[in-house]
């Protein structure tokens, strides 16, 4: 428990944050850490769990370093990872533009756009690395979109004023972490990455108090396998699927998290979750997943719903179109709510002004739950050519899926569970509360407060695994080179497969009645319905509830067919709606405690007379962290407090 | 909207990797034109786990066209008969009612099957390993701007690196080639002025893992271009060609 000593005083965490002004803080750092030196880093093994931009680049990272990686993905190719899905582009603060870009105004944007609930210091060294993550991906051959003089080019993304957004058409992070995969593909020819596809990581093994290890599914086998290192790391994502709808892929998923979580690494502002305001639709009861349309689209696409109810009620009836309707009866309610950022607010604004649309009865499509996000302007300004050079990819993505031209008609778009904030909760050097166990990107909780801006999560990932982690992580392996490798026998090892091997016995045996995914459906209306965009006391009292009863019939009443030991794509389900069902009690746990509204996080109770979020500062300026105190029983709530010492808090502005 | 259509499938099924493997058909009713085809085989999964029956194991991931992890032979197209998509962006719109639907794994000797229609396309990460990459660590790189790359170049990079490793070029290719995989990585790094420096090791060190992994030659028959969910252009593989001749002159 040395760690947990370190870290708390009283129920008050601290986060190991380097002393000195802000600027320097980062490179006071790496002066004086630990480094381990190049013939003792062979002797040294680190699993890294997932191969997502986070994952990829700091297993590629560490072996170039000289370490030896083991590197474990579910799906059958490290490439597939669900930040291949990113569409819009990278934020870095080079000031190619000559706008008024700096390290500074990235990390005051990023720490704003957050709503105040990020930790300074973290957000400052994100900003810092974001220009060396552009300089890493080039000289990797990132087809970046360029200008004809040959320099990059830039867009601009929400909660920004300067375009600061790299891309690579609307396949950024396509070709981002297909940079991140090929240098580990490099890394895996040379034998100091081992790749294990079709993994599935299930429990964490610790020896000593330290993370020494991990126990893994193989998918096609069945077969449970042990695996033993100096140091783990988690870079798996994060937990949106819990909605059952969202924008994640269909296997993302929160279970090394919780596993991390059950073996006491806290875990930090669950409630904390993005609903990305441009996504399609929900068309039917048989959906699988909501595709986001990118942020990107709201440089050019204005939102609009109709100014007349009737209009609105016709639309939905089928009876008119929205070609139909005039300039002077549509309401940009973006650009008349927030006149200086219009269609480019922050998500969580975004997403809020469309429910609130909505709810007042403008909603459009036969559910009324659309608002249009309309091209024909942009058309008239630029020329179809321009618009289809720039968002081509999409548009045709659109009409594949809606069987409508948006070059023609306006898109419809709806918010949808997008991007968790909450994670893991790290120290300044991605350590989390238990010693040994590291998480990076997305499956952390470190950088974006109770909101992210968009562009930044995969500068978030590329710094967590190229810039930070190689560094932090030495500073814990240096006194770790007598440490010799550990058997996979032993009792540690033995007792963690057996859990999960009773865990998986009790699952196959319960036979009965229901399918993991209507449960897990079930789970994700009550999600939206109580944990989504707008959250009451009363609520989240609900979802308590109703999740118990929903843990109840899942542990007594799903079915899975087949063998646990063979290629069981129910079983794997199973498991991690196991762990979605614990989660969502976590998150709906956190929600009611916060009694404020910030960024994502929005409490009905708490909200301006205009209905912006309203902070409670004085009351909620810390990160919340959730310790696990064993199965059935409340877990505790410990704080880091959020010490604002170089940016002064203020309610966030859009509007001017 | 909501139009429903009534379907027969015929579905490879195949318990394992040395199983003998057989077409089982199912029906299915009311299947809504808005869904996509993935959709419609949760659907039909569902009903087989109600009834107590193994579901069907195929691929699939971020089933926005993105991650390459879906793929199927659908009446005998891969990724089915409409085009530029993935078998995830593909529609049941595309079928008519009353229609039967074939589906089986990819059909590559390179790709074998590991469940049902779910099959093992490691062979594409070796080949990247092989070679796929330009050889720089993490740090210490020049200004993302120092050296400027003419549109037209980084563009036409782009379209090339747009492949997303489904293995659909070479499960539609009669000598299953993967040669439009490999030309697209190379195309992609002989592009850039960043690939160039290693660029006849590269295409040398990638075709040479094809060869021995047992992928087929290419014949230009132009199967994998007009079949790829991308649109990867068969351009890539005489670019690739160019580069091979080019490095071989050399050694």
């Amino acid at each position: 428990m040395a760690r947990i000593d370190e870290l708390l005083k009283g129920d008050i965490i601290t986060a190991k944050i380097p002393e000195g002004p802000l600027a320097e803080k980062w490179t006071n750092y790496k002066a004086h850490q630990k480094l381990v030196n190049p013939a003792n880093k062979r002797r040294l093994d680190i699993i890294v769990v997932g191969t997502g931009l986070a994952g990829a680049s700091a297993a590629a990272s560490l072996g170039e370093l000289g370490f030896h990686v083991l590197n474990f993905c579910i799906q059958d190719s490290p490439r597939r990872a669900h930040s291949i899905a990113a569409q819009g582009g990278i934020n870095a603060a080079k000031n190619y533009q000559n706008d008024g870009d700096s390290v500074y105004r990235l990390f005051y944007d990023t720490i704003k756009g957050g709503d105040y609930r990020a930790r300074e210091a973290n957000v400052y060294r994100l900003a810092e690395v974001s220009n060396s993550i552009i300089d890493q991906c080039v000289a990797q051959g990132v087809p970046f979109a360029r200008e004809y003089g040959g320099l990059l080019d830039n867009r601009s993304f929400g909660g920004a004023q300067v375009s600061r957004t790299f891309y690579a058409k609307g396949q950024t992070g396509q070709q981002l972490l297909l940079g991140a995969y090929s240098a580990l593909s490099r890394q895996i020819h040379k034998g100091t990455v081992k790749m294990y596809t079709r993994y599935e990581m299930v429990d964490l093994v610790i020896i000593e108090g330290r993370a020494r290890g991990i126990i893994a599914r193989n998918l096609i086998t069945g077969e449970l396998e042990r695996f033993a290192a100096h140091a783990v790391v988690i870079g798996t994502g994060g937990y949106g699927n819990t909605f059952f709808l969202s924008t994640n892929a269909m296997a993302s998923n929160g279970s090394a998290a919780l596993q991390a979580y059950r073996k006491g690494a806290w875990f930090a502002n669950p409630c904390f979750a993005q609903i990305h305001p441009t996504c399609i639709p929900v068309h039917g009861t048989f959906q699988s997943k909501l595709t986001l349309m990118s942020e990107s689209l709201r440089n050019d696409g204005r939102i609009w719903v109709p100014k007349k109810k009737e209009d609105a009620e016709a639309i939905r009836a089928g009876k008119k179109k929205p070609t139909d309707i005039p300039d002077e009866d549509r309401d940009f309610y973006l650009e008349r709510r927030y006149p200086a950022f219009g269609n480019l607010v922050p998500r969580d604004v975004a997403s809020r002004a469309a429910k609130e649309r909505c709810d007042a009865g403008f909603g459009v499509n036969a559910t009324g739950l659309a608002v249009y996000l309309d091209f024909k302007y942009a058309i008239e300004r630029l020329g179809r050519d321009v618009v289809e050079a720039r968002y081509g990819n999409l548009f045709q993505m659109y009409e594949k899926i809606v069987d409508e031209n948006p070059y023609e008609t306006p898109m419809m778009i709806f918010p949808a569970i997008h991007y968790t904030m909450g994670g893991i909760w790290v120290d300044y050097e991605l350590q989390t509360s238990i010693q040994g166990l590291f998480c990076i990107g997305e499956a952390n909780f470190s950088d974006h407060g109770a909101n992210r801006l968009g562009a930044s999560a995969l500068m978030q990932g590329l710094a967590d695994g190229y810039f930070v982690l190689p560094y932090t992580i030495q500073n814990y392996l240096a006194d770790q080179i007598q440490v010799p490798r550990f058997s996979t026998d032993r009792p540690e090892f033995a007792e963690a497969e057996k859990a999960v091997n009773d865990k998986i016995d009790r699952l196959m045996k319960i036979q009965g009645s229901r399918s993991v995914d209507s449960i897990h459906r079930e789970l994700g209306l009550v999600m939206w319905e109580f944990v989504g965009m707008g959250r009451t006391a009363e609520g989240l009292k609900t979802a308590l509830e109703k999740i118990k009863e929903i843990r109840k019939t899942f542990w007594s009443e799903v079915y899975i067919p087949g063998r646990r030991n063979d290629l069981n794509v129910e079983l794997e389900k199973a498991l991690r709606l196991a762990d979605f069902i614990e989660i969502g009690e976590l998150m709906a746990r956190d929600a009611l405690l916060r009694e404020e509204s910030c960024g994502g996080h929005f409490r009905e109770e708490y909200q301006t007379p205009e209905g912006e979020a309203l902070r409670q500062d004085d009351k909620f300026s810390y990160v919340s962290c959730w310790q696990y105190e064993g199965e059935g029983k409340e877990p505790k709530l410990l704080k880091e407090p959020l010490d604002y010492e170089f940016v002064v808090r203020q309610t966030r502005n859009y509007k001017a | 909207m909501d139009k429903t259509i009534n379907i027969k499938l015929k579905v490879w099924r195949q318990a394992g990797p040395k199983a003998k493997g057989a077409f089982e058909t199912y029906e299915l009713n009311n299947i809504s034109t808005d869904s996509s085809f993935l959709e419609m085989l949760d659907v039909l999964n569902e009903k087989l786990i109600s009834e107590h029956k193994e579901p069907v194991a195929f691929d699939h991931d971020c089933r926005e066209g993105i991650c390459g992890m879906c793929s199927l032979y659908i009446n005998g197209h891969p990724h089915g008969p409409d085009s530029g998509v993935t078998t995830c962006q593909l529609h049941m719109r595309k079928f008519h009612d009353g229609e039967t639907i074939t589906i089986e794994p990819w059909r590559s000797h390179a790709f074998p099957v590991i469940k049902d229609l779910m099959v093992d396309r490691r062979a594409y990460d070796k080949i990247m390993q092989a070679g796929g990459y330009i050889s720089v660590n993490t740090g210490g790189m020049p200004d993302a701007n120092a050296i400027p790359i003419a549109k037209k170049a980084a563009d036409e990079a782009m379209d090339a690196a747009s492949c997303i490793g489904c293995g659909a070029c070479a499960a539609a290719c009669k000598n299953g080639s993967a040669m439009l995989f490999v030309a697209a990585k190379v195309s992609q790094f002989a592009l850039l002025p960043q690939g160039k420096v290693e660029a006849a090791r590269r295409v040398k060190a990638m075709l040479g893992k094809m060869d021995e992994l047992g992928f087929g030659n290419c014949t230009n028959t132009g199967a994998c271009a007009a079949e790829c969910p991308k649109n990867v252009s068969l351009s890539n593989i005489a670019r690739l060609n160019r580069e091979f001749i080019c490095a071989k002159l050399k050694d």
